[in-house]
């Protein structure tokens, strides 16, 4: 069985997976990889299970050494000198050394036959909110690589991130809560992603969304892609370590299709909003 | 009896509905029979306050909630929790009231409580009584600790709590439990779950 020995780790690096659904009533977030189609990209192209453990980097990612044969594969955010969105075989001794996305946030990381990490709750992600599950990766740890996987499935679609994308929302469920200026604005102007931008959600700058009324919501519960709005009028759009419950109107809730194009943006960047059709 | 039809249902997203109801009783019931009838299609069953968030597994969902009259007999599931009542606020909320000590605790432990939702940290309840008390309608602390020890009993806001582990923490410390809110070990993870019922016994 591989071990790989984390050189570096890079600025943040998580184990991720699909994450612990059916948990939220009890007031535990999904978590799980931020860009989910990356994961289970990177999963497929080594042969996983589209759930398999993987990492997860942040911006820079990390330097890895193998000190057995290992098949391997990167997807998400793209990354100078390195093929992205194939199978990648390595060497006994071989080392992996995952620079800085060129574009994008988040790369992800799968090793043929997953990596082997203790469960919580049936998954082994990360979740920066509450602190279930593993550490972030730290340098002279060695992870044990699952074996060798052999399912093949189609490779799911390839998405690269987007520079400056136009993400699809849905208005509600509390759009009432705002002037008719703040839903204008909403969909019509451009926002950046400040640096206040994790796993939990992207603090968006950008026209402030001013409340129609007085008073405050009382908690309910809370999806990924939300875009809540506190009382200072700027707008956070939820991700996967997002709590369970919360207080603040939610204006819209960006396209489950979309929610991975936010998953990659990195602070600085800039976006739009666009309306989509309400279901019937 | 409450008029269902008049339950509103607003969208969350492509694959989550909220659904108002009357009243937090109302929301277990229907929490309860949407797990039963739907279940499989589902990914998430979450309570609010007067809400209820049902989030697809794989796409939209329908609702259909005939029926939640006969859900809303359910007996609800009684968990007694021993209290210290040592808490660090227990003297100023006492003070707050124009009340004695001893009279803060026979109020709080002379009510039963319902798990109305949870959030904030995994195992952390939000619980109501009916009628409400003077106690849990205290303001939050104008300056939050950093740490409020785990298993802290507390009050504010509409709402008594229980943290499961140490946190950072604006509410008002009435005593504490030795019992572990939340275990990810256990099955069930979580002592409390939407929908219980709560009495707390001083020791």
């Amino acid at each position: 069985m591989t071990r790989v020995e984390v050189i570096s780790p890079g600025p943040l690096t998580t184990l991720q997976d699909l994450g612990r659904p059916g948990y939220a009533h009890i007031g535990v977030p999904r978590s799980g990889a931020a860009d989910r189609p990356a994961l289970v990209l990177a999963n497929r192209l080594v042969g996983n299970d589209d759930g398999a453990v993987a990492l997860e980097t942040t911006l820079g990612g990390p330097w890895l050494r193998f000190d057995g044969p290992a098949v391997v594969a990167l997807a998400g955010a793209p990354v100078r000198g390195l093929a992205m969105n194939e199978p990648i075989e390595l060497a006994a001794g071989a080392e992996l050394r995952v620079g800085t996305a060129n574009r994008g946030l988040r790369t992800y990381i799968a090793f043929a036959g997953g990596i082997r990490a203790p469960l919580t709750l049936g998954s082994a992600a990360t979740d920066t909110l509450t602190g279930l599950g593993p550490e972030p990766l730290r340098a002279g740890e060695v992870i044990e690589l699952g074996r060798g996987a052999s399912r093949s499935k189609p490779p799911a679609v390839v998405n690269p991130p987007a520079r400056e994308p136009v993400l699809r929302v849905l208005l509600g469920p509390r759009a009432d809560w705002f002037t008719a200026q703040a839903l204008a604005w909403l969909t019509g102007e451009e926002f950046t992603v400040s640096h206040q931008a994790n796993r939990i959600g992207l603090a968006l700058c950008g026209p402030r969304l001013e409340r129609a009324r007085a008073g405050e919501l009382r908690s309910e519960g809370l999806v990924p892609g939300a875009i809540q709005v506190p009382p200072d009028g700027r707008p956070i759009l939820l991700l996967a370590d997002h709590p369970t419950t919360g207080g603040y109107p939610v204006i819209a809730v960006v396209h489950s299709e979309d929610i991975a194009l936010a998953a990659q943006l990195r602070p600085g960047a800039r976006l739009r909003l666009c309306a989509a059709s309400v279901r019937p | 009896m409450t008029d269902h039809a008049q339950n509103r249902t607003r969208p969350v997203g492509d694959r989550a509905l909220l659904i108002e109801l009357a009243d937090n009783r109302l929301v277990h019931a229907a929490a309860a029979l949407v797990r039963a009838r739907y279940g499989e299609a589902l990914a998430e069953v979450v309570p609010g306050h007067q809400t209820l968030l049902v989030v697809g597994r794989d796409g939209p969902v329908r609702i259909d909630l005939d029926g939640l009259e006969a859900a809303d007999e359910m007996p609800h599931e009684l968990v007694q929790i021993d209290v210290r009542y040592d808490g660090a606020d227990l003297e100023a909320v006492a003070s707050a009231l124009g009340v004695s000590v001893e009279a803060v605790v026979a109020l709080h432990a002379g009510a039963q409580y319902t798990v109305a939702f949870m959030g904030f940290a995994p195992g952390f309840p939000y619980l109501i009584c009916e009628p409400s008390s003077p106690l849990l309608e205290l303001p939050r602390r104008a300056t939050p600790r950093t740490r409020v020890p785990a298993g802290s009993v507390a009050v504010a806001a509409g709402y008594c709590g229980i943290y499961p582990q140490a946190s950072p923490g604006g509410w008002n410390l009435l005593g504490h439990t030795e019992l572990r809110l939340f275990d990810p070990q256990r099955d069930p993870p979580a002592l409390l779950e939407p929908g219980m019922s709560v009495r707390f016994e001083p020791i």
